[in-house]
């Protein structure tokens, strides 16, 4: 292993050769600032990247490198290099939420994802672009100016963690980490061509990712590869005492869903050396007529309306081929509430904003703008300066749907019907379905600028948004390409069923091999 | 359903953001036309549905009823637009407020 071929290196095997002393932290930053400057990360380019600071970073690399010598877990994401969206707060860098309202601001406090990954080894370099307070499908709601996509750089990434999936894609992080609300985490993996991770609600600490919507957000994992967002995944999912939302449910290792068995019944010491990177997870077979034996794949067919692009859905029908080849059985499901959730999500979500984005009112941190003559005016010309016209625009909804006389008719009725696209998903699979399989987008990545009308951006969110609103785990990884550009396939499944989802992303991306990005 | 531009002026004070009136325009049909998507909704019968405020499978646990001071690297004093003796300094109030706020 050389650090010649970086861009090429799963987080797996950074870790692995930086334990073995093949690969040093400090040309792993070395590497990764030089594919950023390589591949114009920077705003006057692509701008992937927000803020990065390369000589903290190495200054973090001396610091995992004097460890490497004296400690025996070095963690199982030693000298890996990861990029962070930017409403995850962090020490040392930025924490703008791509927003004007918090230029400068720098958290006092870190996220919990955050601390854990830096627990395992990993050196975090950067704070990547994103749509503001992540109220976008494009990145191009940026107040620092969209990002482009490395695949096409005429197309937006998608969004809103556009600059993760970006950073991912351009190869100068293996792992991103990302948020989703709606599917901001799924959209840009689709768009970019690489694996998009949303856990189940509960599954990952929302602590110190700045809040949108606090039912719905979730922290999510961008990989190069499937095994890169189980790894990533694994670090950051657990327990947390600062998330009272956050589930107490074990966590699986899992990166043992490569090999194509249901989890382990329980930890045993084999697994745990797995688990912290003493041994290495065994190879897997190469998939076979059996590798899905005895799992089930619902194909719903809201998600496959005549209105889909050609190319995508076969696409996604050659995916499921390669599934009922490796034994699956596919079956043809109803999510029948399924078409209610965009008109769901955008009452619930900017609902809630409306709410959490009080808290940007010139008083404590941020912006402020003070126009002399008095508190209210203050508030108003700081919010009005601060905020962007979709971040306006959603509370300015929001606060619509909660006010007094359309309360009832939006808001209530809204998580009724919420109620009911969680009881699709529920029966699904209590009726013996595994795995749900749909595109992740109904097209691929547009130009930057096709799209003004805003309802027509929030279609872009038309397949991933359900997930959100139930709860469930679901991913995108690449099945193919039409005209150049990626396509991404959804898989869904049941709440804190991230290891069968990872064994039947595992499966399709060794089936699929090379034709995943062609 | 349409929103006026009242409702939008509305609104905008109720989330206490300024919005000039060629913006208010704009927001009127921007605003109506998301809106009228939403129509959807109300042929949806939900009369015996439980309304769904969150997702977490198992509900949220519950904790003693102590805090935990987080980690803190950065100090007030260094994100506040303005700050004197340990507090936050805002704009004068008695400056602004209308009489159609009083006691609100």
């Amino acid at each position: 292993m050389t650090i010649e071929n970086y861009t090429q290196l799963s987080a797996a095997a950074i870790a692995s050769g930086v334990r073995a002393g093949e690969l040093t932290p400090h040309d792993l930053i070395s590497s990764s600032f030089k594919r950023g400057a390589e591949i114009g990360a920077g705003p006057e380019e692509l701008n992937i990247i927000l803020y990065s600071d390369e000589k903290a970073s190495r200054a973090e690399a001396e610091e995992t490198a004097t460890h490497l010598k004296s400690a025996e877990d070095v963690g199982i994401l030693a000298g890996v290099p990861i990029a962070i969206k930017d409403n995850i707060a962090s020490f040392g860098l930025p924490t703008t939420c791509g927003s004007k309202i918090l230029r400068g601001y720098v958290s006092p406090f870190e996220a919990t994802a955050i601390t854990r990954l830096r627990a395992n080894g990993a050196l975090v370099i950067a704070k990547t672009n994103m749509d503001e307070f992540a109220m976008g499908s494009s990145t191009e709601n940026s107040a620092y100016g969209p990002t482009r996509n490395p695949v096409d750089v005429r197309c937006v990434p998608g969004g809103s963690s556009g600059g993760s999936a970006a950073a991912v894609a351009a190869g100068i992080t293996p792992i991103a980490l990302g948020s989703e609300t709606g599917g901001s985490v799924r959209q840009p993996a689709a768009f970019c061509g690489v694996v998009g991770v949303k856990p189940t609600y509960g599954r990952v600490s929302r602590y110190g990712l700045v809040a949108f919507a606090s039912s719905l957000d979730q922290i999510g994992v961008l990989g190069r590869t499937v095994d890169d967002a189980a790894l990533g995944l694994e670090c950051i999912a657990g327990f947390d005492p600062l998330d009272s939302t956050s589930s107490d449910a074990d966590v699986p290792i899992y990166r043992l869903a490569a090999l194509g068995k249901p989890a382990p019944e329980a930890r045993n010491p084999d697994t745990e050396a797995i688990r912290i990177g003493r041994s290495p997870v065994p190879l897997p077979p190469p998939p076979s007529q059996n590798t899905l034996e005895g799992v089930v794949i619902g194909k719903p067919r809201e998600y496959f309306p005549d209105s889909l692009d050609g190319s995508v859905r076969d696409l996604c029908e050659r995916a499921l081929d390669r599934m009922r080849w490796m034994g699956a059985t596919v079956r043809d499901i109803s999510l029948p509430r399924s078409p209610l959730a965009i008109p769901v999500y955008y009452i619930l979500a900017p609902a809630e904003a409306s709410s959490n984005l009080a808290r940007f009112d010139g008083v404590r941190y941020g912006l402020r703008v003070d126009p002399g003559k008095g508190l209210r005016p203050m508030y108003e010309a700081t919010r009005s300066e601060g905020f962007g016209p979709e971040v306006t625009r959603r509370i300015l909804l929001g606060t619509y749907v909660l006010s007094a006389g359309y309360y009832d008719a939006y808001y209530k009725k809204a998580q009724a019907v919420r109620t009911l696209i969680a009881d699709d998903f529920r029966a699904v699979f209590t009726g013996g379905v595994d795995a749900i399989f749909t595109p992740t987008t109904p097209t691929t990545a547009f130009p930057i600028g096709a799209i003004s009308d805003p309802y027509e951006m929030y279609l872009n969110d038309i397949f991933t948004v359900t997930a959100n609103l139930a709860g469930v785990p679901a991913m995108s990884v690449p099945i193919g390409r039409v005209r150049r550009l990626p396509v991404g396939g959804q898989i869904i499944t049941a709440h804190f069923d991230e290891y069968k989802m990872f064994r039947v992303a595992y499966a399709l991306e060794a089936a699929l091999g090379a034709e995943a990005h062609q | 359903m349409s929103v006026t531009r009242d409702d939008v002026l509305h609104i905008a004070e109720l989330a206490r953001l300024g919005v000039d009136a060629h913006r208010a325009d704009e927001l009127v049909k921007e605003l109506s036309a998301i809106l009228s998507h939403m129509e959807v909704l109300s042929q949806v019968d939900t009369a015996s549905v439980a309304t769904t405020a969150g997702v977490g499978a198992g509900g949220t646990p519950l904790r003693p009823d102590v805090g935990v001071a987080p980690l803190m690297r950065e100090t007030l004093a260094s994100m506040a637009p303005a700050m004197r003796d340990g507090f936050f300094l805002v704009p004068r109030l008695a400056t602004h407020e209308d009489s159609s706020e009083s006691g609100a």
